[in-house]
């Protein structure tokens, strides 16, 4: 039952891998429209067709004859898909995106694991090449299944998000990992002792989940974006098994994006992928963080809607906190009230903010703060010191002047949103404890920093309401 | 040997090419294209589809081709829907007011 009306050898040798070639370029072309906002959605259509003629051109191989399993999975993964991509919060994207990553790379491993028992008991000889491959491949994705599920977990909290660490922590993952790739390399040079591979898949899993357990929450960003980039990779592993140039183009593109972006965040924080990795940040500083006995002012919604409304410049910094309060709504009844009355009100976005990479950016949005509102850090900081107000709701270290000041503070030389260089500061905060990485943060204690206690969404609601007062008197 | 070396240049350029690309995206739009590079990454489902439709596939192979080709649907399906709505919610005018 082929139903290709042409001769299966056209379809397999011309006309797939123009197919193919087609793909590949709608997947750069989608990526390359990322650039903007105004064409980014055009990206997507383009990504979309060059998935249909892909998926489409490989229904078609005369090779590919059994198809009731096949469309009972499209069913079940288009069932699955659809209320998912439709019913999911926004405030639920690191979570989607932690588990995207553990289902790609899981299949991914799948496929491994299937080549790899059928390249043993039929057909010709495994080669060297296609079993480095497949090690590559499988160990990958494993290891990003459970890294990811254990991602999740901790971004669901239905794990603890503080780093969990022991003695010997460091020795007993490279071990496990020394193992895992060891057993791989034995792979490589007999691939017929098959007994290696299910010992190599659990060292591989095992892998993933210890790899996560010293991670906080803080660092998440760059574990999501290192993740987004392994599964890429093992994609991309499964090219040169398949012989197959667009997945390999299309693995790479995810592999360099995860990486890129993993980078990038390591920069924002002025640390190294060790350190992300293997430094358990958070947990070793709890000691330096001292309780908050030092004076500060603060003051309540009517106060600080009386100086908003005074203001020629309002700067809102927001972190992880806006996101856990829901504020971010209420925040722009509060930017479109002071609109309103001639305040220029903006948003200053740092690179780490929230638990993945842009995650302050598409709440914001959500919210329906126009994307010219929101700006990056470096754009902004240069500008902050003409800011009357620097408005600050949910973050903490990323506007912690002792990162500038301190060389011995843990966050030092981490590039900051210079807040402490307005007029005025307004912290918006719940109480003096100090925040995730427990460092205690100079900004609280400044002059003209005010402290506004209290729950963020809360807190912005009464700041509206003030304002909304205000205007009527 | 042919092959595996053009494979190699392919996956070299193509990485390059990534990065070259990557650096272009503003960090307004990171969240979403994470989201649309791992749609794209499930083009593994190509991978799974010879796995599954195979005329020899025994049943190891049917269980596992067809859970990765569950799981990579679900990837492409969920990814392209959520990155288009993230993207929707970009706007660059100020919300009408009254």
């Amino acid at each position: 039952m082929n139903p290709a009306p042409l001769s299966s050898g056209t379809l397999n040798d011309i006309i797939l891998p123009i197919l193919y070639m087609l793909a590949a370029a709608g997947f750069i072309l989608a990526i390359k429209w990322m650039n903007s906002p105004a064409t980014a959605r055009r990206g997507v259509v383009v990504g979309e067709i060059g998935m249909l003629l892909a998926v489409v051109g490989t229904l078609l191989r005369f090779d590919v004859v059994n198809y009731q399993w096949i469309f009972v999975a499209f069913f079940l993964g288009t069932a699955i898909g659809i209320p998912v991509a439709y019913m999911m919060p926004m405030t639920a994207v690191p979570q989607r995106t932690a588990f995207s990553h553990a289902c790609g790379a899981l299949a991914s491993a799948l496929i491994g694991t299937a080549e790899y028992y059928k390249g043993i008991s039929q057909g010709p000889k495994i080669t060297t090449v296609e079993m480095t491959a497949l090690v590559i491949e499988t160990l990958l994705g494993f290891l990003t299944f459970t890294a990811s599920l254990m991602a999740f977990g901790k971004l669901q909290e239905v794990l603890p998000q503080r780093p969990m660490t022991y003695k010997g922590q460091n020795i007993v993952n490279l071990v496990v990992f020394a193992a895992a790739a060891g057993t791989g390399l034995a792979l490589i040079v007999s691939p017929e002792q098959a007994f290696l591979f299910p010992i190599f898949t659990v060292l591989a899993l095992l892998f993933g989940v210890l790899l996560i357990f010293p991670i906080g929450g803080a660092d998440m960003p760059t574990v999501i974006a290192l993740l987004n980039s392994y599964a890429g990779l093992s994609a991309s592993a499964m090219g040169f098994v398949l012989n197959n140039k667009m997945l390999i183009v299309a693995g790479a593109l995810d592999g360099s994006s995860g990486f890129i972006l993993a980078v990038i965040m390591c920069r924002a924080m002025n640390r190294s992928f060790s350190n992300v990795l293997f430094g358990a940040f958070g947990q070793l500083q709890t000691s330096t963080a001292k309780a908050g006995e030092r004076p500060v002012r603060s003051a309540g919604p009517e106060e600080a809607a009386q100086i908003l409304e005074a203001a020629r410049t309002v700067v809102v910094i927001p972190g992880y906190g806006m996101a856990v309060a829901q504020a971010q709504h209420k925040l722009r009844e509060m930017a479109d009230m002071l609109g309103k009355r001639g305040v220029n009100v903006e948003f200053a976005i740092h690179p780490v903010a929230g638990r993945m990479p842009g995650h302050m950016n598409v709440l914001l949005a959500e919210a329906d703060v126009p994307y010219d509102k929101l700006r990056e850090m470096d754009d902004i900081n240069p500008e902050m010191p003409m800011a009357d107000v620097a408005l600050i709701i949910g973050a903490n270290d990323v506007v912690n002047p002792g990162a500038e000041t301190d060389p011995k503070s843990p966050i030092a030389g981490m590039p900051i949103i210079q807040a402490y260089k307005a007029r005025t500061v307004m912290v918006i905060k719940r109480s003096m404890n100090p925040g995730f990485a427990g460092i205690d943060n100079e900004l609280y204690y400044m002059p003209n920093t005010i402290m506004l206690f209290g729950d963020a969404k809360a807190f912005v609601s009464s700041i509206v309401k003030e304002l909304g007062a205000l205007a009527r008197a | 040997m042919g092959a595996y070396e053009f494979d190699l240049w392919v996956f070299m350029l193509a990485a390059f090419l990534g990065f070259q690309l990557i650096r272009g995206v503003s960090p307004l739009l990171h969240t979403p294209l994470m989201s649309l590079t791992n749609a794209i990454s499930a083009i593994a489902v190509v991978g799974a589809i010879l796995i599954t439709g195979a005329k020899d596939a025994g049943t190891l192979s049917l269980i596992l081709g067809f859970s990765a080709v569950l799981l990579a649907t679900l990837n492409v399906v969920s990814g392209y829907l959520i990155t288009d709505r993230m993207l929707k919610m970009f706007k660059r005018r100020e919300p009408a007011k009254k």
